[in-house]
């Protein structure tokens, strides 16, 4: 069984295009000192002199998809855990402690470990605590972003991991990740809910052609700026990490190229925030926040519970940026940026 | 001295706190600024660490201005402005609804709303808005202490774009008119201020200067420049030359 397509995948099929200055921007060759100097502009006019510091909270790495890159893939013979509502209170509470007003509550694709119920029972707990909070899980029904938002739910993450449905097949192997169009259109039912920040994204490495990947994100992305105008677009673009699944990458996205690709992605979307996480090692992140990036995560875990209590189930990926939260935050100051741990209030109470 | 809902304020530059690189250049900035009204986003008040709050880098003396930004209906900015008034005690506002995350214009229906629902509970009500004349005669109408239109797209320092409506606005109010947004260089707030605006607001031009301390200061001039520009009461403009000693001075 799979999902019709959904509005933006009828778009994307039209072959037209919302950032018709986009390959040009990504070809091979261009000036990248000239690229990312303008791009810097852009986004200092934009969002001033502040990065906004977030932490992923793992709840669980239970999973019922098995996707080829992923530490968490079903046919993976890994210690799991799904933590309680009190177990995730905790985790938070240290997170809190150093400083997080910006939680993203992460979790492996298993509706009975993690159900829309155990999800909303966690944001009821937070909220009292944590202004701003977001989901990166699998995708839902209406019905279930509806009840999360009214919940007190901020954002949804969803990225499409590639936009070639060819190699989509390939890396999505079993189930419910594995509908192509059920994933994309996910994004379009969560703004339609009422949810208010909306993360996409790209795993670069997956597909052999990443300029293609960033065209059709690029694409996403301002396509659900158009449709949605209350939803705030967040873009991320992680490359391919070392997990358990032993996955290597296609083609390597160079240093250079990663750089070009966020660089022609603030150019044709100004107003889209743009996340890195600790995938990404230092030098590079101190790079990038002088240039594009107007989101962190810093001092993460990928585990579930490993923030209190590491070593005990299986991480999703490894981190490059070992840097504490602290630590991250010095680095923004150097740099001459305001390390933003609040930048929210509690949607419900 | 300027005069909103019965206090009097020696500076006509109201300066905002956002986009700074950090607490303490912000902190340097608001002095060098002359500014009696900082305004402050409640979503950025962390009332849980307060010595690494913002609000703690807000200079003694000056009068806090809470405002609602992130807000994208009525009910949200009522809530936000009674947690701005539970954390500063004070009773002014400034309403920001901004449904639209990407041109952060704000929402002339639900600020309408809102202004309703904070005057009716007793706040101060100053709302940011768009430079719609009858907009603002509403607002006026619903018992705002200002109209605070825009002078361009909030951040986007393009200078008074909307020059032509804020003359309007200004003809026809008895609120102070207070230019927020877009103002790019201290120019744009001396134009604003000679065409007769009340006081003007700027954060993004200052906090993102090279020198934010020295923009600071450059607006507190342009702002005073303009204020006596306007008060001295400027010339005609002609078309033509017309000769600083006439020609025909001898006669008379």
């Amino acid at each position: 069984m799979s999902t019709a397509p959904g509005r933006f995948a009828s778009f994307l099929a039209t072959g037209e295009t919302l950032v018709p200055s986009l390959p040009a921007l990504l070809a091979p060759g261009v000036d990248l000192e000239q690229l990312a100097g303008r791009a810097r502009e852009v986004t200092l006019q934009r969002f001033g002199r502040a990065v906004r510091l977030f932490a992923p909270l793992y709840v669980s790495n239970a999973c019922l998809s098995s996707c080829t890159y992923c530490g968490f893939s079903k046919y993976l013979d890994v210690a799991r855990r799904t933590l309680t509502v009190e177990q995730v209170v905790e985790e938070a509470q240290s997170l809190v402690a150093q400083g997080f007003r910006h939680l993203l509550l992460v979790s492996g694709e298993h509706r009975v470990e993690v159900s829309a119920d155990h999800l909303v029972a966690c944001i009821v707990a937070l909220r009292p605590f944590v202004p701003s909070l977001s989901i990166e899980t699998q995708t839902w029904s209406d019905d279930t972003y509806a009840r999360l938002v009214e919940a007190g739910l901020e954002g949804v993450v969803h990225y499409e991991e590639t936009y070639d449905r060819g190699r989509y097949a390939e890396t999505h192997v079993a189930g419910w990740k594995r509908d192509y169009d059920r994933r994309l259109a996910s994004t379009e039912r969560a703004a339609e809910a009422g949810v208010r920040r909306l993360g996409i994204g790209v795993l670069l490495g997956l597909s052999a052609d990443w300029r293609a990947d960033v065209q059709a994100v690029a694409e996403h992305a301002v396509w659900l700026q158009r449709h949605y105008w209350r939803t705030e677009v967040t873009v991320s673009l992680p490359r391919i990490k070392s997990s358990a699944s032993g996955f290597q990458p296609l083609v390597p996205v160079t240093d250079a190229e990663y750089v070009q690709a966020l660089c022609a992605l603030r150019l044709v979307a100004p107003e889209v925030g743009i996340v890195l996480s600790t995938r990404e090692a230092p030098a590079l992140r101190d790079g990038l926040v002088r240039i594009a990036v107007t989101t962190m995560s810093a001092g993460s875990s990928t585990e579930p519970g490993g923030y209190l209590h590491p070593g005990e189930a299986q991480e999703q990926f490894a981190i490059s940026d070992e840097r504490s939260p602290a630590e991250v935050a010095a680095m923004l100051v150097a740099a001459g940026y305001d390390p933003v741990w609040k930048d929210a209030f509690a949607l419900r109470t | 001295m300027l005069q909103i809902a019965g206090r009097s304020f020696r500076s006509r530059l109201l300066v905002g706190t956002g986009k700074f690189r950090s607490h303490q250049v912000m902190r340097d900035a608001l002095v060098a600024s002359g500014a009696d009204i900082v305004t402050v986003a409640l979503r950025r008040v962390d009332l849980s660490r307060p010595q690494d709050d913002i609000l703690s880098f807000v200079p003694d003396g000056m009068t806090l201005l809470p405002n609602t930004s992130g807000a994208v209906d009525a009910d949200e900015a009522v809530r936000l402005a009674r947690l701005g008034r539970a954390a500063t005690g004070a009773d002014l506002v400034k309403l920001e609804v901004t449904p639209d995350p990407r041109t952060l214009a704000p929402d002339p229906i639900y600020t309408l709303r809102a202004a309703e629902l904070l005057v009716a509970e007793g706040f101060v009500v100053l709302p940011y808005c768009s430079a719609d004349p009858v907009l603002c005669r509403h607002l006026e109408e619903a018992g705002c202490a200002t109209v605070m239109p825009l002078g361009a797209w909030i951040g986007s320092n393009r200078g008074l774009r909307t020059r032509d409506a804020i003359e309007v606005i200004v003809a026809q109010a008895s609120v102070p008119v207070v230019v927020d947004a877009g103002l790019g260089v201290p120019s744009d707030a001396a134009e604003a201020m000679e065409i007769g605006a009340s006081a003007v607001l700027v954060n993004t031009a200052i906090a993102v200067a090279a020198d934010p301390v020295q923009m600071a200061r450059a607006f507190a001039l342009a702002t005073e420049a303009g204020r006596l520009g306007y008060l001295a009461g400027p010339g005609a403009v002609s078309a033509t030359a017309e000769a600083s000693s006439p020609l025909t001075g001898f006669l008379s």
